[in-house]
């Protein structure tokens, strides 16, 4: 973030937000304001209250108690005004199959009430950003999910707003149209000064995209700031995963004592993840000293620290866990309902 | 209002890239149209009733002269002459024959005597229709008979003189009035409430709530836009239909401007009932379930098929509220009566105030929120 984003006014503002559905507390008591021009990720898995806090604050579920203004409105009193400022890019693919791309884009441009003369450039400026300018007259049953998603940001800046709300945004994408999505988004931010909220459960696209990442678990903002301070806020600057041949309970203790090592965790299958302060000279020591107890090494791997550490380091689950017992959870989508 | 004719372009666009949508709204009424109007109501032709004659004199050829010029003119049934009544009776039974006419020995001679003779008949009663069918025939035959050669100067008899405002109306023209309204209603439960369900099933609606759209103009829209689908489906099926029942109603200016109003006041009702039973419904199971139920609730008791005078008190009740009830009552007077603005203005204003009163309690049932 830059410090000139730092100084603006806040462009969202989120103040002990919650939303409760009988007794259950979905979001409890979040607050963070995110400023002008600033790219905002809200990172955390499936069910941890992300989509239900981007919905209060795009006005679509009503605020149980606590506030968010959005461009200086209230949802909650001012929900028309708020509307009229941000653009949503919902979860699910909503666009209307049965149209053609220019059509998705106008019927929401006239949605929005744009003047008939602007509405032409707009349609073609956003055609040309999205890179969609020769599908313009394709129905869009025609294109793939890359392609629709891409309709579907240009769809939710067709009135040209402010603020620009994004929910899971490459949620079913393939690698290649992800890092499409993610160069897109970066050059509409550029181009028109936008100020983006995102909710990913992908550490890579948020540590890509966002100047500031919020982390969400069971409803709570459990940590907020720079991909960068975030990261550093986990003890050790290094990551060493190793997997021994033979399985011994000495082997963490052993690993504590090796230079520049912060904390080691025992996973599954005799993994070892070493948090350290000085990659290089760990990995040695830990070489001679299985050599010296004769020991084979399955596997070795040495990285930074990443977004998924800081995540494991704030909330003591990995995220990608929280992902699979999510997934065996989640009910099929029925017949003629999308994902 | 720039938002409201969004929404109406948005339907409409899709409703014309999907003409499955169109056909399949008329498919049912359609084929009802076909299939009941000639299965129901026509006249029975070529009955075969078998006649044993114990008599064969004077009176009983007479009989069978009769029953020749039945045979010839109005074809009601033929004769198969039988030896003897067991036999007869027992064929009916089994349905080789539709019925059987036993005259009896010495009915000449009683006929002679003024000695009141008797005619056999025997029908198979498990079929209310046939059976009618032959004992009306029968019955004027006898009356024929008992008519005096000469009529008597001074005729003492009463007698009943039965006069037909209209030309024999076939059962498939009586039909076309429910096939219409069928086919407007079947256009609003697929365009108006399955596709609307659908629609918020797949997040639709959630991009069209997060903009300033107002719940007013949304309500307005989609019904709009669900009014037109039923429109154009009433105007195809009465082209349609009335071509293939041979009525020249449409051919008439001024039926066609009555026929016209009265499809706008039925598509603002049928919409606005659909959009208040739909308007808090999430699952796009529920206007699949209850289509069959809804179908038969709405349209056998609006008296399409048979008059609702017929109905116990209950049906009658529901007759009362049923839109398709005004729906089926004007179009039958313009189609079949030529009643003018006077037969149908009841109807028109019923079904105005049943669809307006339906969409003020369904805009404030309608969340503007998830």
């Amino acid at each position: 973030m830059s410090i000139e984003s730092i100084t603006k006014p806040a462009a969202i503002a989120v103040e002990n937000i919650i939303k409760r559905y009988g007794d259950f507390e979905a979001v409890k008591g979040i607050t963070f304001s995110v400023a002008e021009g600033e790219i905002f990720g809200l990172l955390g898995p499936n069910g941890a209250g992300k989509s239900t806090l981007i919905r209060m604050m795009t006005t679509l579920i009503p605020v149980t108690a606590g506030k968010a203004i959005i461009a200086g409105h209230d949802v909650s009193r001012d929900s028309d005004a708020v509307r009229r400022v941000i653009g949503v890019i919902p979860q699910a693919l909503t666009s209307d199959i049965d149209l053609t791309v220019e059509e998705n884009l106008s019927i929401y441009a006239k949605l929005y009430e744009v003047p008939k003369a602007q509405r032409k450039r707009n349609i073609d400026d956003l055609l040309e950003a999205v890179d969609l300018t020769k599908w313009r007259n394709a129905q869009t049953k025609t294109l793939s999910g890359g392609m629709r998603r891409r309709l579907e940001i240009a769809r939710g800046l067709v009135h040209n707003p402010t603020i620009f709300f994004l929910d899971e945004p490459t949620t079913g994408l393939d690698p290649v149209s992800r890092v499409a999505v993610w160069e897109m988004l970066s050059n509409l931010k550029a181009q028109r000064n936008l100020t983006i909220l995102i909710t990913t459960h992908y550490m890579d696209e948020a540590d890509r995209l966002c100047d500031r990442i919020a982390i969400v678990d069971h409803g709570k903002l459990v940590a907020l700031d720079t991909p960068m301070a975030l990261k550093a806020s986990v003890p050790g600057n290094n990551v060493v995963e190793v997997q021994f041949t033979r399985e011994s309970t000495d082997w963490p203790a052993r690993l504590e004592r090796l230079t520049g090592v912060t904390a080691v965790e025992s996973q599954s299958g005799g993994m070892y993840r070493v948090l350290t302060s000085n990659g290089s000279v760990t990995t040695t020591q830990l070489v001679e000293m299985a050599v010296s107890h004769h020991e084979t090494l399955k596997s070795l791997s040495v990285q930074n620290t990443t977004l998924d550490d800081v995540f494991v380091h704030f909330t003591g689950r990995a995220l990608r866990d929280e992902q699979v017992k999510a997934a065996a959870f989640t009910m099929p989508p029925r017949p003629g309902m999308q994902p | 209002m720039t938002r409201m004719f969004a929404i109406v372009e948005r339907e409409m666009r899709k409703f014309f890239r999907s003409p499955a949508l169109m056909m399949v709204s008329m498919a049912l009424p359609l084929v009802q149209l076909v299939i009941l109007g000639n299965a129901f109501g026509g006249k029975i032709r070529n009955a075969r009733v078998g006649v044993v004659d114990y008599d064969h004199g004077y009176q009983a050829l007479k009989i069978h002269e009769a029953f020749d010029s039945i045979a010839a003119n109005i074809r009601t049934f033929t004769t198969v002459p039988y030896q003897n009544e067991k036999q007869a009776r027992e064929d009916v039974r089994t349905g080789k024959i539709d019925g059987a006419v036993i005259i009896p020995r010495q009915y000449s001679r009683r006929v002679l005597a003024g000695d009141s003779p008797d005619i056999g008949l025997v029908v198979d009663n498990t079929d209310q229709v046939m059976s009618s069918a032959l004992e009306a025939e029968m019955q004027s035959l006898v009356d024929a008979l008992n008519a005096p050669i000469i009529q008597p100067l001074v005729v003492k008899e009463i007698t009943l003189k039965i006069v037909e405002l209209y030309p024999y109306v076939e059962y498939m023209k009586y039909l076309l009035a429910g096939s219409i309204a069928l086919a407007m209603y079947v256009a609003v439960m697929i365009g108006g409430g399955m596709l609307y369900i659908d629609d918020k099933a797949r997040g639709v609606h959630e991009g069209y709530l997060v903009t300033p759209i107002t719940r007013l103009e949304l309500v307005l829209g989609l019904n709009l836009a669900g009014a037109i689908k039923a429109i154009l489906s009433g105007i195809c099926l009465t082209v349609i239909g009335t071509l293939l029942s041979g009525l020249g109603v449409i051919f008439h200016p001024w039926a066609l401007l009555q026929l016209s109003l009265l499809i706008v006041a039925v598509s603002v009702a049928f919409n606005g009932m659909m959009f208040l039973m739909m308007v808090r419904v999430e699952d796009p199971l529920v206007p699949r379930a209850i289509f069959g139920v809804l179908n038969t609730l709405l349209f056998f008791p609006s008296g399409a098929i048979s008059p609702i005078s017929g109905f116990p008190s209950w049906l009658k009740a529901i007759a009362t509220v049923d839109p398709f009830t005004y729906a089926v009552h004007g179009l039958k007077e313009i189609l079949l009566k030529d009643g003018g603005f006077a037969a149908i203005w009841p109807d028109i204003t019923f079904l105005f105030l049943f669809g307006a009163t339906c969409l003020l309690i369904a805009t404030p049932l309608f969340k503007r929120t998830l």
